[in-house]
């Protein structure tokens, strides 16, 4: 067993620590007040490749592995939750599905741009009745001739609202399977396609700076060579998506929860009362050792899980696991750095209160916490 | 054009520092970084080649760890990068280090060296000038703008009132302040690709320098001793109403704020 990470994802993770330390974390408290969607920290990532790591150099992408990419991505988590969603949802739920599932024209199409960061791609799965409950998708499309005509709306999907944005794969619902499911295709719905609005973004808790909006389609007309892989075959790619999507937003959790026990270590060892600095009181410090020993299995976790897929092996069991103890940990991390705080936790001026804000969504967003409880129980 | 970047391999700023027992600094592997200095260096290597084409090498004098950080600096963008390495050299001063650089930018072949003004470990600043002495070659020292033209090098050197404008007729050394650019980061490609990349090692016998003209052999300077700065600040109170605001005000016009 050798834990040891290679020079490429030394050198990565190096990277994306400075380049969160200096372009990201001195602009996050004003993206989280302003709710500005951060384009020109965006724009940086693009030129530097962080948009495409995963996907092989001939589409664009950097040709890194799967683990460097997670790697990346608690870094640049570990400066902002809301630049960070945006790299993840781009990466894991727009670009990977040309990826996994493109045809070769798809592919140099499509996952090519976005590989290279030139748009941002989104994926529509959730629904306003079709949360967690992926099966009681409304949206569909029939086909008439060579086009399909989809209809339905999408809910709290990332990406798909800002200038960089190129549109969205979507699930719809074209048929019954032989057992009476409903059976699921993915479409390819570029930007401008008529019939395909984009609602008004969604005042948040957190993630701010994040773009997530509502998304209708309105008899839109898409060509069949926008289908995304065979018809029917949607719910496969959905779910192989989700799990490669859980161990990224397990990397981001990481991130966050990262983040909270540094602000926490720091002013733990600054403020002082009863004459010594607080970190000096078992209360406090014991809280921290709970803390660093939490993100380092929640850290080791998420590794292992990256290991299992690119080694070929089945990793939905430990994905889930991943997704949900991380999120957890970030949970717990975040409360307590406010605790920690004290009642300047509680004040905007503390990076800590933003935290506190957005981890709420870590244990929803790709999965609630139930849902992975239920991946797993089912795994056992 | 031949582009040679010269590139120390220093410890981390914020590391702590140790001497050996023979008053040299502790160099442990995972403190060690590129010489911040340098990577300015590297940065107008970089964009004088997008300018004029040709190649960009990375030399480094250190131990064979510093690989490492060779290897970074072809994740930025260099094209090849060259290690001086040998046992011999452990312990140079600033002239057994010339000697060396001397040799292998000879060996290289350039048309344009860059340095660092300095080194953050030492601080000595007088490497590029003895190297350039060696090679009896120009040096145009502390760059803040460097521009290539009709086979000259043409520099501005920042100076207390403006700027001086100096040049000389390439191959030229030129050591960069860090006004000059700002250095970029690597890019995910460029750290892929990085590995690819060659790094060539030269020995002392490749370079034909005399061993016992470098490293501690050579050194002319030994250090003797050190100390820790002493960074207790001390302070002095004033307080209660038996004249202190008397006693601060003839303060502050002793340090001329008043």
């Amino acid at each position: 067993m050798d834990f040891t990470l290679n020079d490429e994802q030394t050198m990565i993770r190096t990277m994306c620590r400075e380049f969160a330390e200096e372009e990201i974390k001195p602009h996050a408290e004003e993206l989280d007040r302003t709710g500005q969607f951060p384009y020109e920290i965006v724009r940086k990532m693009a030129a530097l490749g962080l948009l495409g790591l995963p996907f092989p150099e001939e589409y664009g992408g950097a040709g890194a592995d799967f683990l460097s990419y997670c790697l990346a991505l608690e870094e640049i988590g570990r400066g902002d939750a809301s630049v960070g969603i945006t790299m993840e949802a781009h990466t894991s739920l727009g670009a990977t599905p040309f990826y996994l599932f493109g045809s070769e024209e798809q592919k140099q199409r499509y996952l090519t741009p976005l590989a290279r960061g030139e748009h941002l791609w989104s994926f529509g799965l959730t629904e306003p009745n079709a949360g967690s409950d992926s099966g009681g998708t409304e949206t569909h499309a029939e086909r008439e001739g060579d086009v399909w005509r989809i209809n339905g709306s999408k809910a709290f999907i990332t990406n798909a609202g800002t200038e960089m944005s190129g549109g969205v794969t979507i699930t719809a619902v074209t048929g019954r399977t032989a057992d009476g499911h409903k059976a699921i295709t993915n479409f390819i719905v570029p930007k401008g396609t008529p019939g395909y609005h984009i609602g008004a973004a969604y005042h948040k808790m957190g993630w701010k700076a994040s773009d997530t909006r509502p998304l209708a389609f309105e008899d839109c007309l898409v060509p069949d060579e926008q289908r995304l892989g065979d018809q029917g075959d949607g719910f496969r790619q959905f779910m192989l998506i989700l799990d490669l999507g859980r161990v990224a937003i397990s990397a981001l959790n990481v991130g966050l929860a990262q983040a909270c026990f540094d602000e926490a270590q720091r002013y733990a060892s600054e403020r002082r009362q009863f004459g010594r600095p607080i970190v000096a009181f078992q209360a406090i410090s014991f809280k921290l050792a709970d803390m660093a020993m939490e993100i380092e299995l929640a850290r080791l976790m998420y590794y292992k899980a990256a290991w299992l897929h690119m080694q070929g092996l089945p990793f939905t069991k430990e994905a889930s696991m991943a997704k949900l103890f991380s999120s957890e940990t970030a949970k717990r991390c975040a409360d307590q750095a406010v605790q920690i705080h004290g009642g300047y936790g509680f004040m905007d001026e503390y990076p800590v209160s933003r935290f506190w804000r957005n981890v709420k969504v870590h244990e929803i967003g790709e999965g609630t916490s139930e849902v992975q409880r239920q991946i797993i129980a089912k795994h056992l | 054009m031949n582009i040679v970047v010269c590139m120390k391999e220093t410890p981390s700023i914020t590391a702590v520092k140790r001497f050996t027992a023979d008053m040299r600094l502790e160099r442990r592997k995972e403190d060690a970084e590129i010489n911040p200095f340098d990577e300015y260096a590297l940065e107008e290597g970089l964009r004088q080649r997008e300018k004029h084409g040709g190649e960009v090498i990375a030399l480094c004098m250190g131990p064979v760890t510093a690989t490492e950080n060779i290897r970074k600096a072809l994740a930025i963008g260099a094209d090849r990068g060259v290690l001086v390495t040998d046992p011999a050299l452990e312990g140079s001063d600033a002239i057994g280090t010339a000697r060396a650089l001397a040799a292998a930018l000879q060996k290289l072949g350039f048309d344009l060296a860059l340095f660092g003004s300095a080194a953050a470990d030492s601080y000595g600043g007088v490497v590029p000038a003895a190297v350039a002495e060696v090679l009896g070659q120009p040096l145009l020292s502390f760059a803040s703008k460097l521009e290539i033209a009709d086979g000259r090098a043409k520099i501005e050197r920042a100076a207390e009132t403006g700027y001086q404008v100096a040049e000389a007729a390439i191959p030229a050394l030129v050591s960069v302040i860090q006004t000059i650019n700002v250095p970029r980061y690597p890019s995910m490609k460029g750290i892929m690709q990085s590995k690819k990349k060659p790094i060539d090692t030269f020995s002392l016998a490749d370079l034909g320098v005399d061993a016992t003209l470098v490293g501690v052999a050579g050194a002319r300077e030994k250090a003797t001793g050190s100390s820790p700065v002493d960074t207790q600040r001390k302070g002095e109170l004033f307080s209660g109403n038996d004249g202190a605001a008397d006693r601060i005000v003839a303060f502050l016009v002793e340090q001329k704020v008043l």
